[in-house]
């Protein structure tokens, strides 16, 4: 999305303009503006941040402080927002920290570019075992897993994730993603996951080809 | 005493073994040429005779003696077994002890909340986590600021640990002064929960005692056969301090943007407090270096700006600090610091060491490597995964890169937890094999 065809609120928002956010909400919500529209604008918003993070311009600060933003924007409009979700989910994504790792700043930094970006996001948690990863991928049928870790003790983990995925049957159907501090190309092909996902915008952008 | 004059009396201090019996003479000679080898890679003065191999070992030696880590947090002997079979096997030229082992005993006694670890939220087998929350609110940052001790005494003690909580109701102990009726302070200490609570910190005291008694005789014996502690002291960044211990990743980084005067202010009250931290440390110990892991300055937490003005600023004012006691900072740069390096040249020459991660050590030795030894990066997860023989090719080839001319360390980059032990011995072998300068 072009800076200039934003709309002021999402401009505002992908500037980190916090009071200018709340003050425009407050206005459209005054106005009569549909919580979904002013949502939309919100989202367009939070892809110009991580298009932003993306492009080297902003980094975990600005992203913490936008989803800080979203948040608060998201509990305003709670109360006036429709029961039925009437926009369509771009589809489904489970993700979770795997067991033994309680960290989880990465994860929701994930979990937040994936929902602005339109994606039903089924989070976990974090020290989240193999079979309730793959509970969730049954239940919800997604087409994406994202896995999530710190520590590198975790490699035998995700790699047991990987393989209780495939038990279950579910391999073909499921994109697996790993991603954190420990991870990369060699861990990757141990884990027997898909991709590993160099930060939170590359994976986002696995999800978006997969549902492409 | 200049800050060059105290170098050179902590470093002499530190060669000597500081109190430490040999248990021969060959032994007194290893240490002391393990101990210069290093100090010569960190001076940039000489070439050392070879690169240094210093891992950085966490839980490394309970997982290679066959214990696990719940163990070595709870059976001090076990722990104080395999630290030293550690050493003895692996040879490193300079050891990790025990400190980063704490006692779980202490957590229980405390009810520490800081931590989840073996038995208390983490299996038997695994390392302590932190638990990163807003152990101080938004709005506290000018209690922070007045008053750090007594903000640390009344607020921080009681949410980390269950059983100081009661600490809440202790008066400032500012209080106390010419006045008659100053008694008045003491008041608090008389209610019954308090008193409880004094007693789970002579309980935990004690435990801390016992266990520091282990801790020493590890390091006695471990010196004394001619194997030097890698560190003397420990600090930390005032970022990291607040960001770590205080208000969370989530909230520090909330701050810069909506109280950033208050967090710089802050900050600026704890330097002086961190520079302290750390030399006593080292003094104690009669070891210089002073072991800092760096946290969220590392690259993608801060932009270029924010990590001058938010992390730059006061860690500078603390390394500072600290070499004019005549200490030797110890960076641990977990992450990656490539686009920290320009900005972290600016200190005086052989007076640091960085240990890198994930950054590139070439563009480290080029930018770096007229100002400061650095150290590290072998890859946990070559560590981890790879073979002995990939382990020794990696390490080969880092060491004609950063270890040109001297002024390196051979390091891993990550901490080292449950590896493959014969991947540690082609770590430490590398050096030995292909780290000897001509």
């Amino acid at each position: 999305m072009e800076k200039e065809k934003m709309t002021e609120l999402a401009r505002a928002l992908m500037d980190l303009n916090e009071q200018k956010v709340y003050q425009l909400v407050e206005e459209k919500a005054k106005n009569g503006v549909s919580p979904l529209e002013i949502l939309a604008e919100c989202n367009e918003g939070m892809s110009g941040v991580g298009d932003l993070f993306s492009s080297g311009q902003y980094f975990l600060s600005q992203m913490l402080f936008a989803a800080e933003i979203f948040k608060n924007v998201m509990n305003r409009l709670e109360d006036i927002m429709p029961r039925e979700e009437s926009t369509a989910s771009r589809g489904k994504v489970v993700i979770g920290t795997v067991k033994g790792d309680i960290h989880d700043i990465g994860k929701n930094i994930v979990v937040n570019l994936l929902r602005g970006s339109g994606f039903e996001v089924v989070d976990l948690g974090v020290d989240v075992p193999a079979e309730k990863f793959v509970a969730a991928l049954k239940e919800t049928g997604a087409k994406v897993l994202g896995m999530s870790a710190l520590l590198n003790f975790t490699y035998p983990e995700m790699k047991t994730v990987v393989e209780e995925v495939t038990k279950a049957g579910l391999r073909d159907q499921v994109t697996i993603i790993i991603g954190g501090a420990p991870c990369n190309e060699q861990v990757r092909q141990f884990t027997g996951a898909d991709y590993y996902a160099e930060d939170a915008v590359a994976g986002v952008n696995i999800c978006k080809k997969v549902y492409s | 005493m200049t800050r060059d004059d105290k170098g050179k009396q902590m470093f002499e201090l530190w060669l000597s073994g500081n109190g430490v019996e040999f248990v021969s003479q060959d032994a007194e000679e290893s240490y002391r040429q393990k101990v210069t080898r290093i100090m010569d890679a960190v001076q940039l003065e000489k070439v050392p005779d070879r690169v240094p191999v210093c891992p950085m070992t966490g839980f490394f030696p309970a997982y290679y003696a066959g214990i696990t880590v719940q163990d070595a947090m709870y059976d001090y002997d076990k722990a104080a077994s395999a630290w030293k079979k550690y050493v003895f096997d692996f040879e490193p030229d300079a050891y990790l002890g025990l400190f980063l082992a704490p006692p779980g005993k202490f957590f229980d006694l405390l009810d520490y909340r800081l931590y989840q670890w073996p038995g208390h939220g983490v299996q038997p087998d695994r390392s302590y986590q932190c638990l990163e929350a807003e152990y101080m609110k938004a709005d506290e940052y000018d209690h922070l600021i007045q008053d750090p001790t007594d903000f640390w005494m009344r607020v921080y003690l009681p949410r980390v640990f269950g059983a100081l909580k009661p600490f809440e109701k202790l008066a400032p102990l500012t209080d106390v002064m010419e006045i008659v009726i100053t008694c008045g302070s003491f008041i608090p200490f008389g209610f019954p929960d308090v008193q409880a609570a004094l007693k789970s910190v002579m309980e935990a005291a004690n435990e801390a005692v016992r266990w520091a008694g282990v801790l020493q005789d590890v390091d006695r014996e471990v010196q004394g056969r001619g194997f030097p502690a890698f560190f003397g002291g420990v600090s930390k960044a005032p970022f990291d301090i607040i960001g770590d211990t205080l208000r969370g990743t989530h909230g520090i980084m909330l701050d810069m943007y909506r109280q950033p005067d208050k967090l710089l202010q802050a900050m600026e009250v704890l330097t002086p407090l961190a520079i302290r931290m750390g030399v006593s440390g080292a003094r104690a110990a009669g070891n210089p270096l002073v072991f800092m892991p760096l946290h969220k300055g590392a690259d993608g937490f801060l932009s270029d700006e924010q990590f001058k003005t938010f992390y730059w600023a006061t860690l500078k004012k603390v390394i500072l600090g600290l070499i004019e006691e005549g200490m030797v900072p110890f960076l641990f740069a977990e992450g990656g610091y490539n686009t920290r390096l320009e900005v972290i040249r600016d200190l005086p020459r052989g007076k640091t060491v960085w240990l890198f991660d994930n950054t590139d050590m070439a563009r480290a030795k080029e930018i770096l490597g007229d100002t400061a030894c650095i150290a590290g990066n072998v890859p946990i997860s070559l560590l981890t995964l790879g073979t002995a023989q990939e382990v020794k090719d990696y390490c080969k080839q880092l060491i004609q890169v950063a270890g040109k001319g001297g002024g390196f360390i051979l390091c891993n980059g990550a901490v080292i937890d449950d590896i493959p032990p014969e991947n540690l011995h082609a770590l430490i072998q590398s050096a030995k094999e292909y780290g000897i300068y001509a």
